[in-house]
């Protein structure tokens, strides 16, 4: 039965137009960076590497599909809760305010399943905008620019990572970017389950990221002790696979506190759910 | 199996302080058109939605088929088909395709063919591809009642179904319940604040009022319909009243208000009555009769 409903879930985001809207603002937004790369991408890098020119020499191709790639993730990743958002909100609180829970419910199905099947759409849903954004960001990025090592800077400073050594990197980072944007999906699912609009569950979660990352950014020794615990610190956790050597200890913790935050999430709508009056 | 098809003990439900349904209890037999009968806000709809899991109730029992709720809930529900309110679908996907998502909630495999042949028998052949949110209320309640019947279930629980039908849509949706218990022989619970409507359809029914259960009853001893209550307006009360006593000692006299006579008597004996009036020249201005229990709900709806 959990699959059957899990079935109905995907034929329902498949019908609703704002299931593309998602998919549509990735291509729109990752094409709007390609080309202004592909315009103007040696001034920005440029700026970047300027710091460096007096001890290094930079040969080859630097502004490739690799480092494009990476470029894109980084201004993106962020953007992409909103669109997970759009729909994952949606789907229980959708349901109550068109009625369609209370037919739902009536049915020899029960709740549980029902909203796991829910989830399991959702984190389908969540799967394919990662996907997406992964394909028109690695894909297009190399077809457009050409392959290449990538020059990536962080806190530690320049790191060089070879050519041959950076595909797997990118899927272990987008595991990790999905991990995030599933727990975005749980939250905005689960605060479906306390509300019987759609735009609520949809402006909370984007208002809890914002206060969690305000909070994350904020150097107040206060918040020093939850900061590790927000799930939001672990959004940019994708970059840790683009160090060298990988801090393989970041990377678990990051996964561990994202799967809790989503097992937390989803049994605390499973209870909510099951409890809850459908009064719709 | 059970003979009773639903049972309902003391069932109460409140939100916050507001209660409700305070004391309902009713039995719905095998083969019942059962007549769920009270004024908008007597607790109709909530006592469905317990009975239905949709809320859980603060007090009573409910069982479906003999079987409680609890533990048996797919079991149950696999058994009934049910519209509360009005029927809701997704508005962005066809008639078909709802149908095909709510029947393989329901756990049966329903092809194309079968689901045109619902459509068909609710009056829908035709509209199977278009979508949803074209289609009148009319149109909706009666892809509502598809719903219900895809499983082919046994109990059929239909919430106020002829609200905000014209006419002709309420005739049409009657003929439907009546059809699925005469052809299919289903049981079906039908809720309504229409006393007319519950005459026409049900065999039995229950009135509710204020979140209590009232009176349970077959309809025909319930209505009572050769006992009436009639209205008499006459331009000499008194002498009217003298002559009704003295002829008809078997008439009840209820009340007199102005020239107003209100009297309790046989259908058969008002003839006799208007002429023996007439007779002694006695003027009618008006009479009117009105069936006990209508009376009664009428006081109920209007208090």
């Amino acid at each position: 039965m959990l699959l059957k409903s899990t079935r109905n879930e995907f034929i329902k985001i498949a019908a609703k137009p704002r299931s593309y809207l998602g998919l549509v603002a990735v291509t729109i937004l990752v094409g709007v960076i390609l080309f202004a790369l592909k315009a103007d991408g040696m001034s920005f890098i440029s700026f970047v590497t300027a710091s460096f020119e007096q001890t290094l020499s930079f040969e080859g191709n630097i502004l490739n599909g690799n480092l494009v790639a990476f470029i894109v993730l980084q201004m993106l990743v962020i953007h992409i809760p909103l669109l997970v958002a759009l729909v994952t909100g949606d789907l229980v609180s959708g349901e109550a305010a068109m009625g369609t829970i209370r037919m739902l419910a009536t049915k020899p199905i029960s709740r549980t399943q029902l909203l796991l099947s829910k989830f399991l759409a959702g984190g389908v849903y969540t799967l394919l905008i990662v996907v997406w954004l992964g394909l028109m960001a690695v894909v297009v990025g190399k077809l457009l620019f050409g392959s290449g090592d990538l020059m990536v800077l962080n806190s530690d400073g320049l790191v060089i990572l070879q050519e041959a050594d950076i595909n797997w990197r990118y899927i272990g980072g987008f595991a990790v970017a999905f991990l995030a944007m599933l727990t975005v999906s749980s939250l905005s699912i689960t605060l479906s389950c306390f509300s019987e609009n759609s735009i609520g569950p949809i402006v909370t979660t984007m208002a809890i990221i914002t206060l969690f990352i305000i909070i994350g950014t904020l150097d107040v020794s206060i918040f020093d002790s939850i900061r590790p615990f927000l799930f939001t610190t672990h959004m940019a956790a994708w970059r840790s696979f683009f160090e060298d050597p990988l801090p393989k200890d970041d990377i678990i913790r990051s996964v561990v506190i994202l799967l809790a935050h989503n097992v937390v999430l989803v049994l605390v709508a499973l209870y909510t759910f099951n409890k809850k009056d459908i009064t719709s | 199996m059970s003979d009773k098809m639903i049972e309902v003990r003391n069932l109460a439900k409140s939100f916050g302080s507001f209660e409700a349904v305070k004391d309902v209890s009713f039995t719905v037999n095998r083969g019942d058109v059962f007549g769920f009968l009270g004024p908008n806000g007597a607790g109709k709809s909530t006592t469905i939605r317990c009975i239905l899991s949709l809320i859980a109730p603060d007090k009573g029992e409910i069982f479906l088929f003999g079987k409680s709720m609890a533990g048996h809930r797919a079991e149950i529900l696999k058994k009934v088909g049910s519209i509360i309110e009005k029927p809701d679908f997704y508005k962005y996907l066809s008639a078909e395709r709802n149908l095909e998502i709510f029947a393989r909630i329901s756990g049966v495999h329903s092809s194309k063919k079968e689901i045109r042949a619902m459509l068909d028998f609710v009056g829908l052949a035709g509209r199977e591809r278009d979508k949803v949110s074209g289609f009148s209320h009319g149109m909706k309640q009666r892809l509502g009642i598809a719903q219900t019947l895809l499983h082919n279930p046994d109990l059929i629980i239909l919430d106020e179904p002829t609200t905000g039908l014209d006419p002709q849509g309420i005739i049409d949706i009657r003929n439907l319940i009546l059809r699925l218990q005469s052809e299919q022989n289903k049981t079906v619970l039908l809720s309504s604040h229409q006393l007319s409507e519950i005459e026409i359809i049900a065999n039995r029914m229950v009135i509710i009022n204020q979140g209590r259960s009232v009176i349970e009853g077959e309809v025909a001893q319930l209505l009572n319909a050769e006992e009436l209550i009639v209205n008499i307006e006459v331009d000499q009360p008194d002498k009217a009243l003298s002559a009704i006593t003295l002829n008809f000692p078997d008439v009840r006299v209820h009340e007199v208000d102005g020239s107003r006579i209100q009297i309790i008597t046989d259908k058969s004996r008002i003839p006799e009555l208007t002429v023996t009036l007439t007779n002694q020249h006695i003027g009618i201005y008006a009479i009117e009769s009105k069936r006990k229990l209508e009376d009664y709900f009428i006081k109920i709806v209007s208090n």
